[in-house]
């Protein structure tokens, strides 16, 4: 059994696994539900100004019959008082002192606002901050959520003036609404504070109904752009994550957010340099109970690498994360067809035909047996072909033959500068 | 399976007719298959396995690459888990419980299930831990599925467990009984070695009553749990039985699991008689074994045939043929006593006045005579009454009568679990039911011995 205790940013959890701010954690009955399930922590439905909300809230996108490919909500913070949610957070930490519980606030970008709600939450007593400047609709176009979080210097004095009143640790939620997120990951850095999560949802518009010519979701016939998340966004919250790790003016850990629905989610985001992860959609479509397979299968995997603590895992594949000019022009792989696994549905020909480099042939044996075969010596090796093969196995992308050694884009502009430097100085 | 295609048989074809007839899923398969699963919340599935195996967990897992887990949650519900993939009757149990019967088709949850414990035995995993060594010490009698699994459960709560078994091989009906093509003996050997790797003592080749008394049992433990399921198929009580060529089913399958195959029935003309999964067991293995016809007879009609339906289509897959509402009279033999025909009556069935099951009875002067080289008996299963009687224990025609809840028989010392206390009202003999048998036995003797020092598993 693996050590999965986190300790982040000060904040310790049993577990790398946190609820997100958002419906799951509405109230203490949920997050109780949640704890008794096997949660590590939850970080509380954004406190605030109680707000109203409009029914419906969410939309889904469904892809090729599996529900729930991404999800979409136009919900605001929490619409309840907040006596009832301070006194209910103060129950369930009393009743689990060992699970995290995270305020998540959002206040208008004024100090004395900031100061007064994290005094008023932190004498219920809190394990930290999360300031929600990520929200992408609604709170937005009241000067709050991302309207904050799209600006630096707003991010930066926000999470100053928090930090000004705040005893336990802070992390300031980004928005990936924006353009450059080690912006305004620097800026929270700036601004003190003790660590940052990613990602907030991002802005869309999941459908429009045929029929109707309704948006989807829609409220008496009109819609407004809501916040996306949910499987689909995973690839743009590893890359915000990854982007952020790998700045050296990045130092501050890293909460993960956005698109993780298992195991092996998490142990991407913590490889890519997460110190821990939020949850939100995969709990809302299966229950809180995803928590077993999301420890066990964890737990099973660290201890199948012999790893003792999941702590270990953390920013490992960072540094081999890099900008596209480091990478090494030389190297070749090629695609390699295994003739005895195709199951000759021939969809990696037509796919490089029409749409890559030409170099799949379709050819027959001489009883006739149509079989595949790459023409290595024009295949660019763009992983197209094994992307599309439904087949595991059927196509595996081999390192081609080394004929230079390695140079990168940066390594070539610098030989090419000494090249012209030398002719000049002939 | 039709062998009139396939003239000469060699013993290495018969043998590759005895390998698992149904291919695991590959992993494709098996993912998407998971994938298709809806996790449900409190799943009717989950309610309909006897063993309460944690069904879309285990589903889950398989989905998300957590092999182990997943073998590991079906496993800790059913010590026997990787056995009833294969033999359960999953239309009835789980599958006929899915909610995909009332929109697409039901969730392949034994291939599933399979599938993960395959993963688990081939890469060499131990799922368990024993837990923390008290003083008490269990007695089990009989090591089928009933018995292993209240090992098992008896095990990680800490008891000295020691399992009596008379065969060589533990395992029961699983190692011996259940047909190899459907079940291979090795999946069977994994599950006791799993326990037998809690520190549970496994004495092959002891029979209670014989090689050590009850009495000496009774003396030396915290309690003796009778897990001996059932013997041997009764006689027909009819002429001709003894001739050469008249086999027990149960034998005949034992034998086939234990020495590999014979050529003896290369070609030969064999009827079987009953129509219950013992039956279809004896004529599928027939077939395999190369018989040129396989016919079995039932007294009854396929309506009250207590063979699974899968079991049926599985037969006739195989090219059996059935014959309805035919009993047998008398066998005869040739001068060199092996047994060549077989006197069969037709019988019809009579509605019984006062409810019930319709009664067989013969049509007058319809009797016929049928060629055969070999007779399979397979009308059921008799009880070890001796023993059970050497343990004075109150029983009702072999059947050992239990509390339903403690399954504390009327000696208080002594437990019984699995086919001993099948019939009657009683229960149902399948592996799945022994297994969760055994299982609660366990919690019983549990909770009425209380010892000190308790780990919980
Ligand atoms: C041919 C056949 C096919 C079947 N097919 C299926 C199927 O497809 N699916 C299904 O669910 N069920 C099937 N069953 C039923 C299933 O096998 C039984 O219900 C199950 O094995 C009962 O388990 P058990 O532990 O009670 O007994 P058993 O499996 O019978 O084990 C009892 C053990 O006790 C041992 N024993 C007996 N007396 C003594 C003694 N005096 N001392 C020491 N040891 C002793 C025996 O050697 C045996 O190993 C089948 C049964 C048969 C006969
Ligand atoms: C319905 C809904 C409401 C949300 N409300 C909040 C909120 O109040 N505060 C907040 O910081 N994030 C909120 N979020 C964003 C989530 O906390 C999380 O950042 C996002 O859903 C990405 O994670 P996921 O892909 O696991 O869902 C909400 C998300 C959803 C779906
Ligand atoms: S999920 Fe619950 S609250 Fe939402 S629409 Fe359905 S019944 Fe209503
Ligand atoms: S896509 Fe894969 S399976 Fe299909 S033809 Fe190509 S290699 Fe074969
Ligand atoms: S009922 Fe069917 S779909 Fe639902 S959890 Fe069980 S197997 Fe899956």
């Amino acid at each position: 059994m693996a050590d999965l205790r986190i300790n982040f940013a000060g904040i310790k959890s049993p577990n790398p696994y946190w609820l997100a701010s958002a419906p799951p954690t509405n109230t203490g009955y949920q997050v109780q539900r949640a704890f008794e399930a096997g949660w590590g922590g939850a970080v509380w439905k954004t406190l605030g100004d109680p707000v109203l909300n409009v029914t419906s809230r969410f939309g889904a996108h469904h892809f090729n019959g599996q529900r729930v490919a991404g999800f979409n909500n136009i919900e605001l913070i929490s619409d309840r008082p907040i006596e009832e949610n301070l006194k209910e957070i103060y129950e369930t930490k009393k009743r689990f002192p060992d699970r995290a519980i995270i305020a998540s606030i959002m206040v208008e970008p004024k100090q004395a606002k900031w100061h007064e709600i994290v005094k008023r939450v932190q004498a219920v007593g809190v394990d930290g901050f999360e300031l929600n400047l990520g929200c992408p609709h609604g709170m937005s176009e009241r000067g709050m959520g991302s309207a904050v979080g799209q600006q630096p210097d707003l991010v930066e004095k926000s999470t100053m003036w928090a930090k000004e009143a705040a005893e336990v640790p802070v992390i300031t939620k980004l928005t990936p609404n924006i353009t450059d997120i080690t912006a305004t990951a620097r800026a929270a850095e700036q601004g003190g504070a003790d660590a940052i999560s990613m990602i907030n949802t991002i802005n869309s518009l999941v459908g429009v109904d045929l029929d109707t010519w309704n948006t989807i979701p829609n409220v008496n016939g009109k819609g407004a752009h809501g916040g996306y998340c949910g499987p689909a966004v995973k690839p743009i919250a590893l890359n915000m994550i990854g982007e952020s790790a790998r700045n050296p003016h990045i130092t501050i850990p890293i909460s993960g957010i956005g698109g993780v629905s298992t195991w092996q989610d998490t142990v991407e985001f913590m490889l890519m340099g997460a110190g821990g992860v939020q949850i939100c959609t995969a709990a809302m479509h299966h229950g809180f109970r995803i928590i077993e397979d999301l420890v066990d299968g964890l737990n099973n995997y660290l201890d199948d690498k012999g790893i003792v603590s999941v702590s270990d895992i953390v920013g490992r594949s960072v540094e081999r994360y890099t900008d596209w000019s480091n990478l090494d022009l030389n190297h070749k792989i090629v695609a390699r067809i295994n003739t005895d696994v195709c199951i000759n549905c021939n969809k990696c020909h037509i796919a490089c035909e029409d749409t890559s480099h030409q170099c799949i042939d379709m050819l027959q044996d001489k009883h006739g047996i149509e079989y595949l075969e790459v023409r290595e010596e024009d295949c660019v090796g763009c992983n197209l072909c094994s992307i599309v093969c439904p087949v595991d196995g059927a196509i595996d992308m081999v390192e081609a033959e080394r004929l230079e050694t390695p140079m990168s884009w940066n390594e070539r502009q610098t030989a090419i500068q000494m090249l012209e430097q030398n002719i000049v100085n002939s | 399976m039709n062998d009139s295609k396939q003239p000469s048989m060699t013993l290495t074809t018969l043998l590759e007719n005895f390998e698992e007839a149904k291919p695991s899923y590959n992993s494709a398969e098996a993912i998407n298959e998971a994938n298709r699963c809806l996790y449900c919340y409190d799943a009717p599935c989950m309610e309909a396995c006897p063993t309460g195996i944690d069904i879309p967990s285990f589903i889950k897992k398989i989905a998300s690459g957590n092999l182990k887990g997943s073998a590991k949650t079906i496993m800790t519900a059913n010590p026997v888990g990787a056995s009833c993939a294969r033999v359960c009757p999953t239309e009835e149990l789980c599958e006929g419980a899915c909610v995909l019967n009332h929109s697409t088709s039901p969730i392949m949850i034994g291939d599933l299930q399979r599938y993960a414990t395959d993963w688990a035995i081939k890469n060499e995993q131990l799922l368990f831990q024993q837990g923390e060594k008290h003083d008490k010490r269990i007695a089990i009698i009989g090591s089928g599925p009933a018995g292993l699994s209240a090992a098992r459960e008896l095990a990680l709560l800490g008891y000295h467990v020691v399992i009596y078994e008379a065969k060589e091989e533990a395992g029961g009906l699983d190692t011996f009984g259940i047909v190899p093509f459907r079940l291979p003996k090795e999946i069977s050997l994994w599950e006791v070695d799993q326990v037998s790797r809690l520190g549970v003592e496994i004495c092959t080749g002891v029979e209670v009553g014989k090689d050590i008394s009850p009495q000496e049992l009774l003396d030396n433990h915290d309690a003796v749990i009778l897990a001996i399921g059932m013997s041997k198929v009764p006689m027909l009580g009819i002429e001709g039985e003894q001739l050469a060529g008249v086999y027990d089913a149960i034998e005949l399958v034992e034998r086939t699991k234990t020495y590999g195959v014979a050529d003896e029935f290369v070609d030969k003309r064999v009827a079987v008689i009953g129509a219950g999964n013992t039956a279809v067991d004896g004529a599928t293995t027939s077939v395999r074994l190369g018989a040129k016809n396989v016919k079995i007879l039932y007294r009854r009609t396929v309506e009250e045939m207590s063979a699974y339906d899968f079991e049926y289509e599985f037969a006739k897959q195989d090219g059996v043929e059935f014959r309805w509402l035919t009993a047998p009279k008398r066998l005869i033999g040739d001068e060199h006593g092996r047994v060549t025909k077989l006197e069969c009556i037709e019988m019809e069935l009579i509605e019984e006045k006062v409810g019930g099951r319709k009664r067989p009875v013969e049509v007058k002067d319809s009797s016929f005579m049928m060629d055969v080289d070999i007779v399979v008996k397979a009308i059921g299963q008799t009880r070890y009454r001796s023993l059970i009687e050497e343990f004075q224990l109150v029983h009702h025609d072999g059947v050992v009568r239990v509390n339903q809840e403690t399954y504390q028989t009327s000696n208080p010392k002594v437990f019984a679990a699995g086919d001993v206390i099948f019939g009657k009202g009683q229960g149902e003999a399948m592996v799945v039911s022994a297994a969760q048998q055994g299982k609660e036995t366990a919690y019983a003797i549990h909770r009425s011995i209380k010892p000190s020092k308790t780990e919980t598993a």
